[in-house]
């Protein structure tokens, strides 16, 4: 038998060297990519990166293995094709907020309706980068940025709501400075068979500092994040000791043992049910009331775009007479002249 | 028994017209197939409103179908027809121009009410003195409506489906009067109504009525025959589209070039029965994929390049203008892609459903930077499918996008087509890293072709990182030296130059020592030649040189052309391709003969404008 070779995260590393800005939040999206990779045990030759146009969008270049940096919104599409053209192949998608939901906005929510097999990692730093501070789909609002020297007047997306409204199977929020965290949830995205959308909240030092503030520091974070795990009950803070309850329809923010609360009080996740209710309401929490949700909030299976292409043509195959070129001409219409 | 006159002729039109629900284009496309079988060659031409079913019995809703058929070499669908089926008051409106003198019109007198000649725009109770149809043209008066319910009585069919039947009675009518088999006609139509036995059955008690009303009544019109062809060679022949020819050639490129298929498509009219065609062959493992938007068609394409497919994309001109700054990526990347633009008329949504050749600056030029990529454009509808497998033969040998420049009419039409053996078409070799080159950059290249080598993602020791930044020749990695950018330009450049060593030689048809060169490219090959054939048997010295390769363009354009005292280039457009070749072959006076209504070329036309420049 042949013996599986193991990796390291050096494996992964090219001889490119990394640019991004000092303190970017990028790095350790990537470093924690990378640990991923080597845990998986796919080969560097069976691997497709594939981005689109932004800060993020360079990350291919950093990465050893099979790699295209393609142009502004496209990477979901083309991450599409290189999915369909080899289905064996392991494919990830690097977008931007600004790459994957504005000039790419259709095709990600296209891909994530056909439930194509690709792993995407949203990096959402709610703001353009590298064309120097203009503000993004996902930008709040009244936010002062070069473009919006007044603030800005638009509703923002929330991601993790479009993918819903897409249809999507995986949806995951995970954040730069979390290490472990973000290393657990990038790979729970590359176990899943479909289109898994992994939002990454980013700082942006330069032209955002700070948009993930309310949850950046080490030492509050647990009060104000509850990490999802499925199958386990919803419990958060420092002493562990808050939690997550239903209250009507609404999600309610508990302590355990304030007004008789115990912990088989508190919702359960269950991120691999159909019905979308709940992952939603976890996902659309905001502080400071509630925690915002972290991990896996959604991971349900369905047969992927890739997979159904590739069976209809098993089946079609078995069924056609038509095995090659010249069977299909001669079963054409046809005359002696 | 009276004795019927038969009329030999050598070749004959029939232009069938009716309203787009009225099935024009399958009575037309069935008397065509029955002549093909009978010997005769065929050119067709499909001419239908863009709406799917407009007012009925109004002008806007009439759908026409023009089959020229022959005993010699049929190159166009005609100019003006011999015979006219008019199925409405409506269709003779459009169409009773385009009748020849000496020529017949067929009409549904049932649908010649008063009211049908107001919906057509009529103002008096004659629409033949008010169309100024010649006294020289018979009219034929048939009651297609009540023949048909009476054909049909007793069936199980509701009146809609009955009327609906009426095209079968015209196409009898017609059968009779050219001397055509009715078991062709059965046997199309038993294909076509496989799964409705019902429908065909009521199908082919039409058809014979509509034959046999011709036959007993002995119209007082002459009937057609028309010999078998000499001209073609013996063989096994089908009628195809420009569309389904394209899709074929891919199919077979693929399978030569031992590569999965892959198409990323929209629907776009006229481009879309590509992607039907290629749809239907799961069965050979083609992965179409109708994607989100016309973007995502050309970019899903790359990806599927990227990874290792023979990946294609098909649209027409709005759509080729989403598509640019994807083909700009391929040309960068240097990725192997084949784009088609069915051409139709523009500006913007312009007529979608008509002709033209107004988008070739578009694929030459229309990209940003200095991006240069093959352009190619079959002449016959035929055609399509050697043009297709070059495209891709060229696009996985070359490394780069090749957009290949069909049109409507084109697309639509339909000829002879002679069926191919997978075994006999060209080899078809990618330029694939070889063992023994392993760590070899993005960039690598032949130097002698300038040809990236392509290296699959799968294969172990060729992982490498592409993208439309500019690559450092050597390294492969991100440059922004300007020396470097300078090399890179030239080197893709040099590398679609390098494509003329492969491709044929131009060729002139016609008379030697011609006064009068005409030049054209694509779709109007058979127009241009009819027209240069008809001034040489009028003893008048013109040639033709026609391309198919436009860039690169053949190594000896600039040979041939300076030969000639005078030269035209006549288009569908307002003088691109002219253009372009002032920029290719300085020093000639290149003369235009342009047209940009929508509709080929007629024969006509194109021997007035010649006979004008040789005077």
């Amino acid at each position: 038998m042949e013996e599986i070779k193991q990796y390291t995260p050096k494996d992964f590393k090219s001889d490119q060297y990394v640019r991004w800005c000092p303190g970017c939040g990028d790095y350790a999206i990537l470093n924690s990519l990378q640990k991923v990779m080597a845990d998986m045990g796919v080969a560097p030759q069976d691997i497709a990166v594939i981005s689109g146009i932004g800060c993020s969008s360079r990350l291919p270049y950093y990465i050893n293995s099979y790699g295209f940096h393609t142009i502004h919104g496209r990477a979901a599409a083309v991450a599409t094709g290189v999915k369909i053209a080899n289905p064996k192949l392991t494919v990830w998608q690097i977008s931007g907020d600004g790459d994957g939901l504005a000039i790419g906005g259709n095709h990600f929510i296209h891909s994530v309706r056909r439930n194509i097999d690709i792993n995407v990692l949203l990096f959402n730093n709610q703001i353009y980068g590298l064309t120097k501070g203009q503000f993004s789909p996902t930008t709040k609002k009244g936010m002062v940025t070069k473009s919006s020297p007044y603030g800005t007047i638009e509703r923002p997306f929330r991601p993790a709501e479009l993918t819903f409204g897409a249809r999507g199977t995986f949806f995951a929020r995970l954040l730069d400075v979390d290490l472990k965290n973000a290393q657990e949830t990038i790979s729970a995205a590359a176990r899943h068979k479909g289109t898994s959308i992994v939002e990454c909240l980013v700082n942006c030092v330069i032209f955002n500092n700070g948009a993930h503030g309310w949850i950046a520091e080490k030492e509050t974070r647990p009060d104000r994040i509850i990490f999802l795990e499925h199958g386990k009950p919803m419990i958060y803070g420092v002493n562990r000791d808050k939690g997550l309850m239903l209250d009507g329809f609404e999600l309610k923010a508990v302590t355990i043992g304030e007004n008789g609360v115990t912990e088989k009080d508190l919702l359960v996740h269950d991120a691999h049910c159909e019905d979308i209710t709940l992952q939603y309401k976890l996902a659309m929490m905001e502080g400071p009331e509630m925690p915002i949700a972290m991990g896996v909030i959604r991971d349900v299976q369905t047969e992927t775009y890739d997979q159904a292409m590739d069976n209809q043509i098993a089946e079609v195959r078995e069924k056609s007479k038509i095995k090659c070129f010249d069977d299909l001409v001669g079963s054409l219409e046809q005359w002696e002249i | 028994m009276e004795k019927i006159k038969v009329k030999e002729l050598d070749q004959v039109v029939v232009r069938f017209a009716g309203d787009s629900g009225d099935g024009m284009q399958l009575t037309g496309s069935i008397f065509s197939n029955i002549s093909a079988i009978i010997g005769n060659e065929i050119s067709t031409f499909p001419d239908y409103p863009a709406e799917i079913r407009a007012p009925q019995g109004t002008v806007g809703g009439v759908s026409g179908f023009q089959v020229h058929i022959g005993s010699g070499k049929v190159y166009t669908p005609g100019d003006d027809a011999d015979v006219l089926v008019a199925m409405n008051p409506a269709a003779l409106k459009v169409n009773a121009k385009h009748v020849k003198k000496g020529g017949v019109i067929i009409f549904d007198q049932d649908s010649f009410e008063k009211n049908d000649l107001v919906k057509a725009g009529f103002v008096s109770d004659d629409p033949f003195a008010e169309m100024s149809v010649s006294e020289t043209i018979s009219l034929v008066p048939a009651q297609l409506t009540t023949l048909t319910q009476k054909s049909l009585e007793g069936f199980p069919l509701d009146n809609k489906a009955i009327l609906r039947s009426k095209n079968m009675f015209a196409l009898g009518l017609i059968c009779w009067l050219f001397n055509r088999p009715m078991e062709q006609a059965v046997h199309f139509l038993g294909n076509k109504f496989r799964k409705k036995p019902s429908v065909l059955e009521a199908n082919v008690k039409v058809l014979t009525d509509g034959f046999n009303y011709g036959y007993n009544l002995h119209l007082s019109v002459p009937t057609y025959t028309i010999e078998k062809s000499d001209d073609v060679p013996h063989g096994k022949y089908t009628s195809i589209s420009g569309n389904t020819a394209t899709a074929y050639g891919f199919i077979a490129a693929a399978e030569k070039a031992g590569l999965e298929l892959f198409l990323g498509s929209y629907p776009i009219t006229p481009a879309t029965d590509i992607m039907h065609e290629l749809a239907l062959r799961r069965d050979l493992g083609a992965k179409v994929v109708q994607c989100e938007d016309e973007i995502a068609g050309v970019t899903t394409t790359i990806g599927a390049a990227f990874a290792g497919c023979l990946a294609v994309t098909n649209t027409s001109g709005p759509g080729l203008a989403l598509k640019s700054e994807g083909i700009n990526l391929a040309v960068m990347a240097e990725l192997p892609i084949v784009i088609v633009d069915v051409m139709r008329s523009g500006p913007s949504t312009g007529m979608p459903t008509k002709t033209e050749q107004t988008d070739l600056l578009q694929a030459l030029y229309g990209r940003n930077g200095e991006s240069p990529l093959v352009v190619m454009a079959p002449g016959t509808p035929d055609d399509c499918f050697h043009y297709a497998y070059m495209a891709s033969k060229i696009a996985l040998e070359y490394m780069t996008p090749v957009i290949l420049l069909t049109d409507a009419f084109l697309g639509n039409g339909t000829s002879l087509w002679k069926l191919p053996k997978l075994a006999e078409m060209p080899e078809i070799k990618p330029n694939y890293v070889q063992p023994g080159m392993e760590g070899c950059k993005v960039t690598f290249r032949n130097e002698e072709t300038k040809v990236r080598y392509w290296a699959i993602p799968g294969t172990p020791g060729f992982e490498h990182r592409n993208g439309g930044l500019e690559k450092d020749y050597e390294k492969g990695s991100i440059s922004t030296d300007g020396e470097n950018h300078q090399k890179m330009v030239d080197t893709r450049a040099q590398k679609v130059e390098n494509v003329a060593a492969v491709i044929p030689e131009l060729t002139v048809f016609g008379a030697e020592d011609a006064d009068l060169l005409v030049i054209g490219w694509g779709g109007t090959r058979g127009h241009l030649m009819s027209a240069v054939s008809e001034m040489n048997e009028k003893g008048k010295k013109v040639a033709l040189a026609h391309f198919n390769y436009i860039n690169p363009l053949p190594k000896n354009t600039a040979e041939v052309i300076s030969k000639y005292k005078k030269v035209v280039v006549c288009e569908l457009n307002n003088g691109q391709f002219a253009t372009f070749l002032r920029s290719k072959v300085p020093g000639v006076n290149f003369l235009q003969h342009n047209k940009v209504q929508g509709q080929p070329f007629t024969m006509a036309e194109l021997v007035e404008h010649f006979e004008l420049i040789l005077k």
